[in-house]
């Protein structure tokens, strides 16, 4: 199931998985399994329940911590989204008086798989979150991580105390102001300059792809769904002609599934990891301006002759950290191209191959049953 | 409704058959005359008790889009779909035994100037389907009701009812179905052009290149669909609406029926009055009266019972012909509906095999990457 990144959970020092969840109403828990080496843990293996909320709040923690400004900071996982299945199965309700019992039953079958292919996705997700933080030298060492994996109380105390702290704050500004400064700033190296005009082009084209490869897998989805009350109709009249098209409907529905999964949110998955790459550029940008505010401030000092070791301080301090911001970024830019590369490649092939082997599988069947037809008698 | 079709349909007629002038020959027709050749056929009393097939619907919306001479390709669809709906019909015509002796359908099918069709306005304003149901409400509205000994024919009437309930289900079914595939190849066309673009962003050469190939691979997928859903709505909608009609003519065989044994009915009701006036009148003993009242009473009491015997004969032999048409009716659609699931699974098997393809020659470029 663990596709849309590679590479993850190698590291035997520490390894994290989501070997389950638990779906009630509106909130999904999940339990996160860590597996540890390391002598910071308190133990070698153990496991704690969470909610989404505490994913996003040790995702928003990192954003927030001034070390961690040169990384490109994992996307965070997002809201599970019951909507569709938990929709249908309203219709499904609504529906129940005029269908017979076999109807209705293979009907809520169908959801409860439907609901199922969800969960499994967001389980994936959050699951992906936690393997990249573990598997980058500087982030497993997070301090909240830690905590996030092992303490083993209720964290919504602490995240309640976040939010007070940030208000999110830093979130507004940063999506309302990033491309302006990204875009105007003076870039002095070249391989930031290139990487600049490719991500904030690239990430553009992603997300309409990612859109419409949305709008595709919805349609594919409901056209399986249609197939599916042809065929309780066709169980009335054709006989085995229904038997055909149930098998062809189950075939159909994995392919979108499978679409769904390699295609869809691989370029949903990139389009996050674009932009948390454009976040990077964004807070590097801004450590840039901060250091030519800070020489103007020098200069302006050096005129008045008024507190200059202050301003000569603050300049160094600027270059400093933009230095450190530059060369850090560098390394996560070149990384993350071939993290990319990677990727596609083993989702496109393995998309392919289900693709074919679907195919196969349909073709075969179809096959079959029309030579029964053929021999049937008038 | 008067456009110029022509119905590319060449009617090759074998020696066996000398009735026709030649072998293959054609004739240009238009949509009210098919329509004039259902009015035709279906009044005529020699034929009571035969499925005469009906004819395609009349379509408003997509006639006026034709004459307007826009040349999008739902217009196109529109005028092949009709196209193929009358090629199914009179088809259907002529391999009816009896409807293919008729001189009105060889007329049809020779004759290069017809005089053109009136009366049709029946079938083009009500369309068939209300035509056949006003009928069949007449028949239910009379007030003598009939007790068979034989159930075949209520039995059958019953089933005849059921089918029709169910097609017209299944036909909304596909429509939907249709509709559905339709929106995935408008969706699966806008994506595979975003995917393009995608491909001439993305910087790592080979990746580029993939991504290229997913954009075609993609618009190949969206022609796949298209080619489905005409597959779904060409083969199967349609055999379905034909179907539908064809219920409803089978209908209108059992309401002839009816009509028949009530004309016989009345016309015994009929005949036991005027006996019960020659009764009264043997009673009456006016003798000087009497001879010559005796023999017109008797004469209109003869006529009477001549009509009666007539109905009861013509009652008889539409029952027969109902039955025999019935069977062979349940036999052709069996033939048809075989003929066009292996049609349309036979699209479906040339499809998964293209998709096969075109997924096989992208692997090697998904692999490539580096």
């Amino acid at each position: 199931m663990r596709s849309v990144s590679v590479d993850l959970n190698n590291d035997a020092s520490l390894l994290i998985d989501i070997p389950d969840a638990l779906c009630e109403r509106d909130k999904v828990k999940f339990t996160v399994h860590t597996k540890t080496t390391l002598s910071t843990f308190q133990k070698p293996e153990f496991s704690v329940p969470r909610q989404h909320e505490d994913f996003i709040w040790l995702h928003d923690t990192l954003v927030e911590t001034e070390d961690y400004a040169g990384l490109i900071i994992p996307p965070a996982p997002p809201k599970p989204d019951f909507e569709s299945p938990r929709e249908k199965m309203h219709k499904l309700g609504e529906g129940e008086a005029t269908m017979t019992k076999e109807e209705y039953a293979k009907m809520k079958q169908e959801l409860e798989a439907e609901y199922l292919a969800v969960f499994k996705k967001t389980v994936q997700v959050h699951e992906i979150f936690l393997q990249r933080l573990s598997s980058h030298p500087m982030l497993s060492k997070d301090r909240n991580f830690q905590i996030f994996l092992e303490y083993d109380q209720d964290l919504s105390v602490r995240r309640k105390n976040a939010k007070e702290m940030f208000g999110g704050f830093f979130k507004n500004m940063v999506k309302s102001a990033d491309e302006v400064l990204i875009s105007g700033i003076k870039e002095v190296d070249d391989f930031f300059e290139q990487e600049k005009t490719f991500l904030l082009d690239y990430y553009s084209k992603i997300k309409d792809s990612t859109a419409k490869a949305e709008k595709m897998t919805r349609s594919h989805k409901s056209t399986t769904w249609n197939f599916f009350y042809l065929f309780i109709f066709l169980t009335l009249k054709l006989g085995k002609l229904s038997d055909l098209f149930e098998k062809l409907r189950k075939v159909e529905g994995r392919v979108a599934s499978d679409q769904e999964l390699k295609l869809t949110e691989l370029l949903r998955y990139y389009m996050r990891d674009i932009q948390a790459a454009k976040d990077l550029l964004y807070r590097r940008a801004r450590a840039l301006a901060d250091y030519e505010n800070s020489n103007k401030a020098l200069d302006k000092a050096r005129l008045k002759s008024k507190d200059i070791p202050q301003a000569e301080e603050h300049q160094q301090q600027c270059l400093h950290k933009f230095d450190k911001l530059s060369e850090s970024g560098k390394r996560e830019l070149t990384g993350f191209k071939g993290r990319r590369v990677v990727a596609f490649r083993k989702n496109l092939i393995e998309m392919a191959e289900l693709e074919i082997k679907h195919a196969k599988v349909s073709n075969i069947m179809t096959g079959s049953h029309a030579e029964r037809t053929h021999t049937l008698l008038d | 409704f008067d456009v110029d079709v022509a119905v590319t349909n060449p009617e090759k007629v074998g020696n066996s058959l000398p009735m026709f002038r030649s072998k293959t020959f054609s004739v240009r027709r238009r949509f009210s005359d098919f329509l004039g050749l259902y009015e035709k056929l279906s009044v005529k009393q020699s034929l009571h008790g035969c499925i005469v097939p009906p004819p395609p619907e009349k379509s408003v919306v997509g006639m006026t889009k034709v004459k307007v001479g826009m040349d999008d390709p739902s217009s196109v669809e529109f005028v092949e779909r009709r196209r193929a709906a009358l090629e199914r019909y009179i088809q259907r015509v002529v391999s009816h035994p009896s409807l293919l002796q008729d001189p009105d359908v060889r007329e049809f099918l020779e004759r290069d100037d017809l005089p053109r069709a009136v009366n049709t306005q029946a079938l083009s304003g009500a369309g068939f389907l209300k035509m056949i149901n006003k009928a069949s409400d007449a028949v239910n509205k009379m007030t003598i009701k009939m007790n068979e000994s034989d159930t075949w024919f209520e039995d059958k009437f019953q089933e005849v009812e059921n089918e029709e309930q169910q097609l017209r289900k299944l036909h909304a079914l596909v429509d939907s179905l249709v509709n559905h595939r339709k929106e995935l190849c408008g969706n699966t066309a806008v994506f595979a052009k975003s995917m393009a673009m995608l491909g001439n962003s993305e910087d790592n050469t080979a990746l580029s290149r993939a991504l290229s190939q997913l954009a075609e691979v993609e618009d190949k997928m969206e022609q796949l669909h298209q080619e489905q859903a005409a597959s779904d709505f060409f083969i199967f909608a349609e055999l379905l609406a034909d179907y539908i009609r064809l219920l409803g003519a089978v209908r209108g065989c059992f309401d002839q029926r009816m009509r028949a044994w009530q004309r016989w009915q009345e016309a015994q009701s009929t005949l036991q009055k005027k006996r019960e006036a020659e009764a009264k009148l043997l009673w009456a003993n006016k003798p000087e009266k009497l001879q010559q009242a005796k023999e017109e009473i008797t004469e209109v009491t003869k006529a009477w019972e001549a009509r009666v015997t007539q109905y009861e004969r013509d009652f008889d032999r539409i029952g027969m012909t109902v039955r025999k048409e019935v069977l062979r009716f349940e036999k052709e659609k069996a033939k048809d509906f075989k003929s066009q699931i292996i049609k349309y699974l036979e699209a479906m098997l040339q499809s998964q095999q293209r998709l096969i393809k075109f997924w096989e020659a992208f692997l090697p470029e998904a692999k490539a990457i580096a």
